[in-house]
């Protein structure tokens, strides 16, 4: 199968989506407009922010009123164009960790499946043994040895996602390879790799845009929590949600809570937004696992 | 030899070297890739303070040497001492903070257990209603909560505004209970001390509901799933069929049914736990190990850094063998 043909699947499978399934859709599309509503407001922050994010422009603390929607800082910025600038280190990273751990994840799961043996003894016990891993707290391990920068921490939050690519893809190669298209094409003298990327990687790609995303959702939260507890990827005056949560937090207990509450929602909306997404995709891709 | 034994050997063996290779990511992640003394100086230190840092940390002699007697270290039980407040024995340290950890767990674990069960069972009952969707969406937002967030909205309305509850600490100055377990509140009710328990439960509160709230979606959508399932089982039916009142099949018949997958998950849950805990642990200051990892990142204590993170690998190990222990133990088809 092409990777053409899977796609007109994906397509086929959307439109036959049955009105009992509406509350998935209803589900997806929430997903994805809170997704692409951040992502647009990341691409587009110098036009919507309406403040220079790092620099003071109004009294400390004001709180949201109608100059500052959102209030300001306890150093007089304005947090609404913090948020929106906030956005993009975040999604930058999100990015960036997800490329990473999909090219470590997705060969290494096609190879270790492939050749099996002691090569994937091997892998699997190493990945084994890093999924069983709490993954924020190896996370914190990477990022608190490397020193933090954007691409230490895109780096730490990574390696946390590798596994389950791996395991995943190693999975359906396992149930594939002996598969009887894959003996025809041995058959013909189709070379190993032709057969991992023409047959077998064609045949799992359907399963990666649920990980996918799922992933978006995880490397968010781990952002965010490095950045909370101070392994951030930026540092000040640079907005960042965790970070800017941080240090809002400390004024709570005088009943200043637009600092910290807004970039906390952030993080929660952009988090819900990927899951939203992976949980509709999933659904929708999933035919048994529907009831 | 039984075979419950045979299966506890092998599954000891086995854990041998996921343990070697957790160890070996933590040296690797830590020493090799990771580069200590700037870590500790900032990069701009002279040149003799640099060795000076080396020698302290044996960083100068050839890696496989650091990594054997990393090792050997730790095969005697010695995470290695502090860099500051006096080089204390970083296991020292670990141990002083578990108890809080430990008590912030389990409550967070019972709280999280009870409104999975409930939200589930609920869902599975309404099936494609209103509260059912409602219900499954909850599922979904308490994995995305980003817990310093809810911690944060539960501070602010019931200890700012209400101020119900304490927002920080485990228990209020001098009120500590005899030092039996170190779980506050167990040390209260075997001391009987009524005051000690109510600041220790008043205090656990608020983290525990954070920390409850963000595992317990995953056991809303598994006990949906498995209510759903076992609900059209032909034993419900029948028990529908003879006029059971709905409320006892629900509970006594379907429940305890759909009750095994969701132990397992219990067992998968225990890495998510920890995680979770030094989130919510660094939002309420409360002084487990999760502050203490923080505050020692803060002050870039490398050795204690190392040893925390060890010691949380060593844990996650340990239960995650003894849930499988038991679980063969319980469920005989496990063994083979």
């Amino acid at each position: 199968m092409t990777p053409i043909l899977s796609f007109s699947r994906l397509i086929a499978s959307l439109k036959r989506i049955s009105p009992r399934r509406g509350i998935e859709y209803c589900f997806t599309i929430i997903g994805f407009v809170i997704t692409l509503s951040i992502i647009l407001m990341a691409i587009f922050a110098p036009y919507i922010a309406p403040y220079d994010p790092t620099k003071r422009v109004g009294g400390l603390l004001e709180g949201p009123n109608s100059h500052f929607i959102m209030g300001t800082d306890s150093l007089g910025r304005d947090i609404f164009s913090r948020i929106i600038y906030g956005s993009r280190i975040v999604l930058r990273v999100t990015l960036l960790s997800i490329v990473i751990s999909f090219f470590c994840g997705v060969p290494l799961g096609l190879i270790a499946g492939y050749v099996g043996g002691k090569l994937d003894s091997v892998l699997s016990l190493v990945m084994d043994a890093m999924y069983a891993f709490p993954g924020l707290i190896l996370a914190i391990a990477i990022a608190a040895a490397l020193g933090p920068s954007e691409i230490t921490v895109s780096l730490a939050i990574a390696v946390i996602y590798i596994p389950t690519y791996f395991r995943m893809i190693r999975g359906h190669v396992l149930s594939l390879k002996e598969s009887l298209f894959i003996e025809a094409a041995r058959a013909i003298g189709a070379r190993d790799r032709t057969i991992i990327f023409k047959y077998i990687f064609p045949n799992v790609i359907l399963s990666i845009p649920i990980i996918l995303s799922l992933n978006a959702a995880d490397a968010v939260l781990t952002e965010a929590a490095l950045s909370f507890l101070g392994l951030g990827p930026v540092t000040a005056p640079t907005p960042d949600w965790g970070m800017d949560l941080r240090m809002g937090h400390a004024y709570l207990a005088a009943k200043i809570w637009w600092p910290s509450t807004f970039p906390g929602l952030m993080i929660v909306l952009l988090t819900l937004g990927f899951s939203l997404l992976g949980e509709g995709i999933s659904e929708i891709l999933n035919p048994r696992l529907r009831r | 030899m039984t075979s419950l034994r045979i299966y506890v050997v092998r599954r000891i063996l086995l854990a041998i070297p996921t343990i070697l290779i957790l160890l070996t990511i933590v040296f690797v992640v830590m020493r090799v890739a990771g580069d200590p003394v700037s870590a500790i100086l900032g990069g701009h230190a002279p040149a003799e303070q640099i060795e000076r840092i080396k020698e302290q940390l044996g960083l100068n002699k050839p890696l496989y040497v650091q990594y054997l007697e990393y090792l050997w270290q730790l095969f005697h039980g010695d995470l290695g001492r502090s860099m500051i407040w006096g080089r204390r024995p970083v296991l020292v340290e670990i141990l002083e903070h578990f108890p809080a950890t430990l008590e912030l767990s389990i409550s967070a674990f019972i709280v999280s257990i009870f409104i999975g069960i409930i939200t589930g069972v609920h869902s599975a009952r309404n099936y494609n209603k209103p509260t059912d969707h409602m219900l499954r969406l909850y599922g979904i937002v308490t994995y995305a909560l980003f817990i310093p967030w809810i911690g944060l909205i539960l501070q602010l309305i019931f200890g700012v505004y209400l101020g119900w509850l304490p927002t920080s600490g485990r228990i209020d100055t001098l009120m500590e209970p005899k030092h039996i377990t170190g779980l506050y509140v167990l040390d209260s009710i075997l001391t009987l001390n009524i005051p000690s328990l109510i600041s220790a439960i008043r205090h656990l509160i608020l983290p525990s509901i954070t920390l409850g709230i963000y595992l317990s979606g995953i056991y809303t959508r598994l006990t949906r799933s498995n209510m759903l399932e076992i609900l059209r089982k032909d034993f419900i039916t029948a028990a529908k069929a003879r006029g059971l009142p709905e409320d006892t099949i629900i509970y006594k018949h379907a429940l305890k049914n759909a009750f095994i997958p969701i132990l397992t998950m219990m067992g998968l849950q225990f890495a998510l736990l920890l995680a979770g805990a030094v989130l919510t642990e660094t939002t309420f200051s409360w002084p487990g190990m999760g502050t203490f990892l923080a505050e020692r990142i803060f002050y870039r204590d490398y050795t204690t850094v190392q040893g925390t993170i060890v010691f949380f690998a060593l844990l996650v190990v340990s239960v995650s063998l003894i849930i499988d222990i038991l679980y063969a133990y319980i469920d005989p088809r496990i063994r083979y």
